[in-house]
C-alpha cells in the first residue's frame, strides 16, 4: 500500500508519545544522572564521570552475572524453540481437539509469574513437591535449594514449562498459514516428509519464528521474578541473573551510581540485539 | 489420525497440566497436612483456605487490585494505541519509522532498570500506591505492543474503504468509530488481549509501585510466605485462584488467539 | 498417454449424506480419450475443482472409480499416477533456484544426474525459462513461477496427465494471453492429455478440443466449442457460452407447435413433446434474433454499440430478448418486430433440450 504523507498524522500519535515517553524518558533520564554522579544523601551529588561505568564493566560480579545469563538463556532457546516447533507440527490442523489443545497449552502463559515460580518451588520441593520427592525416590540425590546443578536444572525446566507453548502458538499459526496446494504439489513431485519439512514448512514458517526466537531472547534475557521466586537467586548466586543483580543492587543497596551504570549497560546490549533482530526482520519482510 | 502423532502433544499437555495439578491439590490440604504427609490427593479435603481468601478483605482486595489496574491498563493502552496504529498504518510523516522502532525498543526495556527510577518517578508525581501508577506504569511496554498488533490488522484494510467514507463525507472521527473499527474488531480483541495478559503477569513495577491501598495478589502472597511462616496452603489457594482469570479470558478469546499469533506480531 | 475413464462416480465431503444437495459431485460416467486438450468449464462450486482432485488422485471419491487406461485407480496415491497438477496460484519452493525446483521430482525418483540436467535444460527452453535456471525461485513473477510449476510437471517423461485447475487467476492479464498460447503450442508439441477446469469460457473455448460443461455437480455437456456453441444441449450451456448468452424464454404446446406468448414458433424440434409434460423452454441465441416485419411486436429497451456489432435489448410482455446485429444494420424505428430464425431456435424440457 502506498502511504500519502501527511505531517498532520503526529496529532493521532501525540498520546501515545507523551504516555510512552513519560514512562520511558524520564526515568531514563534519571538512570543516566545518577550514573555519572555520586551522593551521599541528602540529595547532594557530585560529578563522577565514568566512573560508575568502570566499575560495572571491571567486576566480576557483573561478569559473572552477565555470563550466567547468557548460559541461561542460550539453553532455555536452544530446547523452547525446537520442542515448540516440534509439538505445533505434530498437532492436526482442524478437528474438535485442536482448540481443547490450544486453550491448555496457553494456560502456562497466563500465570502472574510470581506464581509460576511458586508453583515450581512447592513441585520440586525434595521433602513435599511432587517432583522432589519422586527424583528423590528414584535414588537421585536432589534438592534445588541447596545443589547449583539441582537449581539450574530446576530453573530451566521451569521457564520450559513456562513458555514453550509461545513458540508452539507461534509455529502453529505459521504452519495453519501454508495453503493446502503447496502439499499437494509437494505429493506429486514424490518428497519425503523431511523435504517438506526442510523445503516448505520451515521456510514459510520463518517470519514467526523470528518472532518467536526475538522474543525468547529479550523476555529470557530480563527475566526477574520467575527464578527469584524459586530459588531467590541462589544457592549464594548461582542462579543470580542479570535482573536479580540489578534489583538487588539498586533496591536492595540502593547503590544507585552502580545500579544507574548497570542498567544502561544492559539497557544497551538488549537494545542492540532488539535492533539486530530488527533490522534482519524488516529486511526479510521487504524481499 | 496415526497415533505416533498425538504422542507428543498428550505428553507435553500432559507436562503443563503437572504443576498445576499439583497446586491444585496441596490448594485442598491444610498447610498441616502438606508438611505431615505426602498424598497425590488431600485426605482431609477442605475448603479452609479458600474461604480464608474469600472472607479476608487483606486477601480478595489482592484480587481486586490487580483486576483494577490490569483492566485500567488495558482500556487505556488500547484506546491510545488505536489512532496512533491508524497514522502508521495509512500515513508516513516525519520520523515515522524511527518513532515505530522507538516504541518497540520499549517493549524490550528490561523492568529491573525501571524499577527504582519508576519508584522515585511515581512517588514524586504522589501516584505511588494507586491502581493508577501500575496502570500507567505498565503502558511502557503495553501501548508499543498494542500499536504494534493493531497497525498489522489495519494494514489488512484497503485504503479504498477511508476513501470512500470520506468522499461519502464523513468526519474523521465518525468514520473511525463507525466505520473503521467494526472491521478490526478481531484485531482489538488480540490487542486487549495480550496487553490483559502482560499486564497481569508483570508483577516486579506492580509490587513496586504500591505498598497497602493498590497492593497486587502477588505482593500479598510473598508476604504470607515470609511473615506468616510458610502457610502453604493457603499460598496454594491463592495461586490457584489468578489462574482461573486467565483461564476464562483464554477460553473466551479461544477462536482470535490463532489469528492473532498468525498475524506474527505478539 | 492414458485414456481416462469415470465410472459411476459420486462424492460428497460429508460423512454421512442424505441427499442430492450434499453431495457435491453427482453421477459422472465419463471416458476421455489420449492426447486431447479438455476443458471443464462451469460457475464456482459446480465441482469441477472436485472432479480434477479426484482424478489426480488428491481426493478419494465416495463412490465409483477411476481407471487410466482401464486400469482401477481410484486407491492409488498420487505420486503413483504418473499425473501433474498445476494450481491456482504458484507453488515454488523459495529456498530452491529455478533449476532445483525443475529437477525436484527427478531427484525425488532417483534419477541419475546428468539425466536430471539434460531434461531440465529441455524442459526450461520449452518454457523460455533458460536465463533464469540459477535465479532464486522467489523472486520471478507470478507467470514465471506458474511455468515453473508447470515445468516441474512436464520434467518427468511418465507423466500422462498434465491438470490444470484455474491456472491465470493471479496473473496479469496481458500475460494471460502469452500463456495460455504457451500451454496450446506445449500440448500440441507433446500430446500429453490435459485437463484444464476453469470458469472464464473464453480461456475454454480458446484451449480446449472438447468442452466439458459441468453444472451443479453433473456433466451437462461435452463437445466442441463449436458444438457448444451451435447445439448447446442443456440452457446452463446456452446460457454460460456466449456472450451475451442464449435467450431462454417460456414456452407452450399447442396446436402441434410451439408458442412464445402466444406467438407462434418453428423450431428445430422435429418431434415436439405432448401438451403438458415438464417445464418447458424455447432458446434461442442473440445472433440468430433479427429484425423481421412478420415477426411479433417487442420494444426496444437499449441499444448497446460495441464497434463491431450492436446488441440490442428488446421486451415482449415482460420477456426480455437480445439481439446481435450487424454494426450497421438499420434499426427499426417504428413498430420494430422480431423473428427467430428456426434451424437456431430450439426446445428445452426440464432445461434438457428435446431434438
Amino acid at each position: 500500500m502506498s502511504k500519502p504523507t501527511n505531517q498532520k498524522a503526529w496529532l493521532l500519535v501525540i498520546p501515545v508519545v507523551l504516555l510512552v515517553a513519560f514512562n520511558a524518558l524520564i526515568p531514563l533520564m534519571t538512570v543516566v544522572n545518577y550514573s555519572v554522579q555520586e551522593t551521599f544523601g541528602n540529595n547532594v551529588f557530585f560529578w563522577e564521570g565514568v566512573k560508575w561505568f568502570e566499575q560495572v564493566l571491571n567486576s566480576s560480579r557483573f561478569h559473572e552475572a552477565f555470563l550466567r545469563q547468557l548460559a541461561f538463556t542460550g539453553t532455555i532457546l536452544l530446547i523452547e524453540i525446537p520442542l515448540g516447533i516440534a509439538v505445533a507440527l505434530s498437532m492436526p490442523k482442524k478437528g474438535p481437539w485442536v482448540s481443547v489443545c490450544l486453550v491448555l497449552m496457553a494456560l502456562p502463559l497466563l500465570i502472574p509469574w510470581n506464581v509460576v515460580g511458586a508453583m515450581w518451588n512447592i513441585f520440586a520441593l525434595p521433602d513435599i513437591g511432587l517432583l522432589g520427592r519422586t527424583i528423590n525416590a528414584m535414588g537421585i540425590d536432589y534438592n534445588f535449594t541447596q545443589q547449583p546443578l539441582a537449581a539450574w536444572i530446576t530453573t530451566i525446566a521451569m521457564d520450559v514449562w513456562h513458555w514453550t507453548s509461545l513458540v508452539v502458538l507461534l509455529a502453529y499459526a505459521g504452519l495453519c498459514s501454508i495453503p493446502d496446494a503447496y502439499y499437494q504439489a509437494a505429493k506429486i513431485d514424490g518428497a519425503s516428509p523431511w523435504s517438506v519439512f526442510w523445503r516448505i514448512q520451515l521456510p514459510k514458517m520463518k517470519h514467526v519464528l523470528t518472532i518467536a526466537i526475538l522474543l525468547r531472547f529479550m523476555d529470557s534475557f530480563m527475566i526477574y521474578t520467575e527464578p527469584f521466586v524459586l530459588t531467590g537467586g541462589g544457592p549464594g548466586n548461582t542462579t543470580t541473573f542479570l535482573s536479580i543483580d540489578l534489583v538487588k543492587i539498586a533496591l536492595g543497596q540502593f547503590d544507585l551510581g552502580p545500579a544507574a551504570a548497570m542498567s544502561l549497560i544492559y539497557f544497551f546490549v538488549v537494545l542492540l540485539m532488539c535492533w539486530i533482530f530488527y533490522t534482519l526482520m524488516m529486511r526479510d519482510e521487504e524481499q | 489420525m496415526r497415533l505416533k502423532s498425538w504422542l507428543l502433544p498428550t505428553i507435553y499437555i500432559f507436562f503443563l497440566m503437572l504443576p498445576i495439578y499439583w497446586l491444585l491439590n496441596m490448594s485442598f490440604k491444610t498447610t498441616n497436612e502438606i508438611l505431615g504427609t505426602f498424598s497425590l490427593f488431600p485426605i482431609n479435603f477442605t475448603f479452609e483456605n479458600y474461604i480464608k481468601i474469600f472472607t479476608d478483605p487483606t486477601w480478595y482486595n489482592g484480587y481486586l487490585n490487580s483486576i483494577t489496574y490490569v483492566v485500567m491498563n488495558t482500556v487505556i493502552s488500547v484506546t491510545v494505541a488505536l489512532p496512533a496504529a491508524y497514522a502508521f498504518s495509512r500515513y508516513r510523516f516525519l520520523g515515522d519509522k524511527h518513532l515505530f522502532f522507538w516504541l518497540l525498543t520499549n517493549r524490550m526495556a528490561p523492568p529491573a532498570v525501571f524499577a527504582l527510577p519508576f519508584f522515585q518517578l511515581y512517588s514524586a508525581v504522589e501516584l505511588f500506591d494507586t491502581h493508577l501508577a501500575v496502570a500507567l506504569a505498565h503502558c511502557l511496554f503495553n501501548i508499543p505492543l498494542a500499536v504494534w498488533i493493531l497497525e498489522g490488522f489495519m494494514s489488512g484494510v484497503p485504503k479504498e474503504l477511508d476513501e470512500t467514507a470520506f468522499l461519502d463525507g464523513y468526519s474523521f472521527p465518525r468514520f473511525f468509530i463507525r466505520i473503521f473499527i467494526p472491521t478490526i474488531v478481531a484485531g482489538i480483541g488480540v490487542a486487549a488481549f495480550f496487553t490483559f495478559m502482560y499486564s497481569w503477569v508483570e508483577l516486579l513495577l506492580a509490587k513496586t509501585l504500591t505498598s497497602v491501598s493498590a497492593k497486587p495478589i502477588a505482593a500479598t502472597m510473598t508476604r504470607t510466605a515470609s511473615t506468616a511462616g510458610y502457610e502453604l496452603g493457603l499460598l496454594a489457594a491463592a495461586g490457584t485462584l489468578t489462574i482461573v482469570p486467565g483461564a476464562f479470558v483464554i477460553y473466551w478469546v479461544r477462536n482470535y488467539i490463532a489469528k492473532g499469533f498468525a498475524m506474527g506480531r505478539v | 498417454m492414458a485414456k481416462i475413464t469415470l465410472k459411476n462416480l459420486r462424492h460428497s465431503y460429508l460423512a454421512e449424506p442424505q441427499n442430492k444437495e450434499d453431495y457435491a459431485l453427482q453421477q459422472i460416467d465419463a471416458e476421455w480419450s489420449d492426447g486431447s486438450a479438455y476443458a471443464l468449464l462451469g460457475p464456482s462450486g459446480c465441482g469441477k475443482t472436485t472432479l480434477l482432485n479426484i482424478i489426480s488422485g488428491l481426493l478419494t471419491p465416495s463412490e465409483g472409480q477411476v481407471l487410466f487406461d482401464d486400469k482401477d485407480i481410484t486407491h492409488i496415491p498420487t505420486a503413483e499416477r504418473h499425473i501433474a497438477q498445476i494450481f491456482q496460484f504458484p507453488v515454488v519452493y523459495d529456498t530452491m533456484s529455478v533449476f532445483d525446483n525443475l529437477a525436484f521430482p527427478l531427484r525425488n525418483r532417483g534419477v541419475a544426474e546428468d539425466k536430471v540436467t539434460a531434461r531440465v535444460n529441455e524442459v526450461a527452453k520449452m518454457l523460455d525459462l533458460e536465463h533464469s535456471l540459477k535465479q532464486r525461485a522467489s523472486g520471478l513473477t507470478a507467470d514465471g513461477k506458474q511455468k515453473i510449476s508447470l515445468g516441474r510437471g512436464l520434467v518427468r517423461e511418465d507423466v500422462n496427465v498434465i491438470m490444470f485447475d484455474e491456472p491465470l487467476t493471479v496473473i496479469d492479464p496481458h500475460l494471460k494471453w502469452l500463456l495460455r498460447s504457451k500451454l496450446k503450442e506445449l500440448h500440441q508439441q507433446l500430446g500429453i492429455t490435459m485437463i484444464y477446469v476453469t470458469h472464464d469460457q473464453t480461456e475454454a473455448l480458446t484451449f480446449a478440443d472438447h468442452v466439458v460443461v459441468m453444472f451443479e455437480g453433473t456433466v451437462v455437456q461435452v463437445g466442441t466449442p463449436v458444438e457448444l456453441f451451435e447445439h448447446p444441449a442443456h440452457t446452463f450451456v446456452g446460457h454460460f457460452i456466449g456472450s451475451p448468452g442464449m435467450n431462454i424464454l417460456p414456452c407452450e404446446i399447442s396446436d402441434a407447435a410451439a408458442h412464445f406468448a402466444g406467438n407462434r414458433l418453428q423450431t428445430a424440434c422435429t418431434k415436439l413433446p405432448g401438451i403438458g409434460t415438464g417445464n418447458l423452454e424455447v432458446g434461442v441465441r442473440p445472433e440468430f434474433v433479427q429484425f423481421d416485419d412478420s415477426g411479433f411486436p417487442v420494444e426496444i429497451v437499449k441499444v448497446d454499440d460495441l464497434g463491431r456489432h450492436q446488441i440490442v435489448a428488446v421486451r415482449h410482455n415482460d420477456n426480455a430478448i437480445k439481439m446481435i446485429i450487424a454494426e450497421d444494420a438499420p434499426i427499426p424505428s417504428e413498430n420494430p418486430r422480431i423473428s427467430f430464425s428456426p434451424q437456431h431456435t430450439r426446445l428445452y424440457q426440464d432445461s434438457w433440450v428435446v431434438n
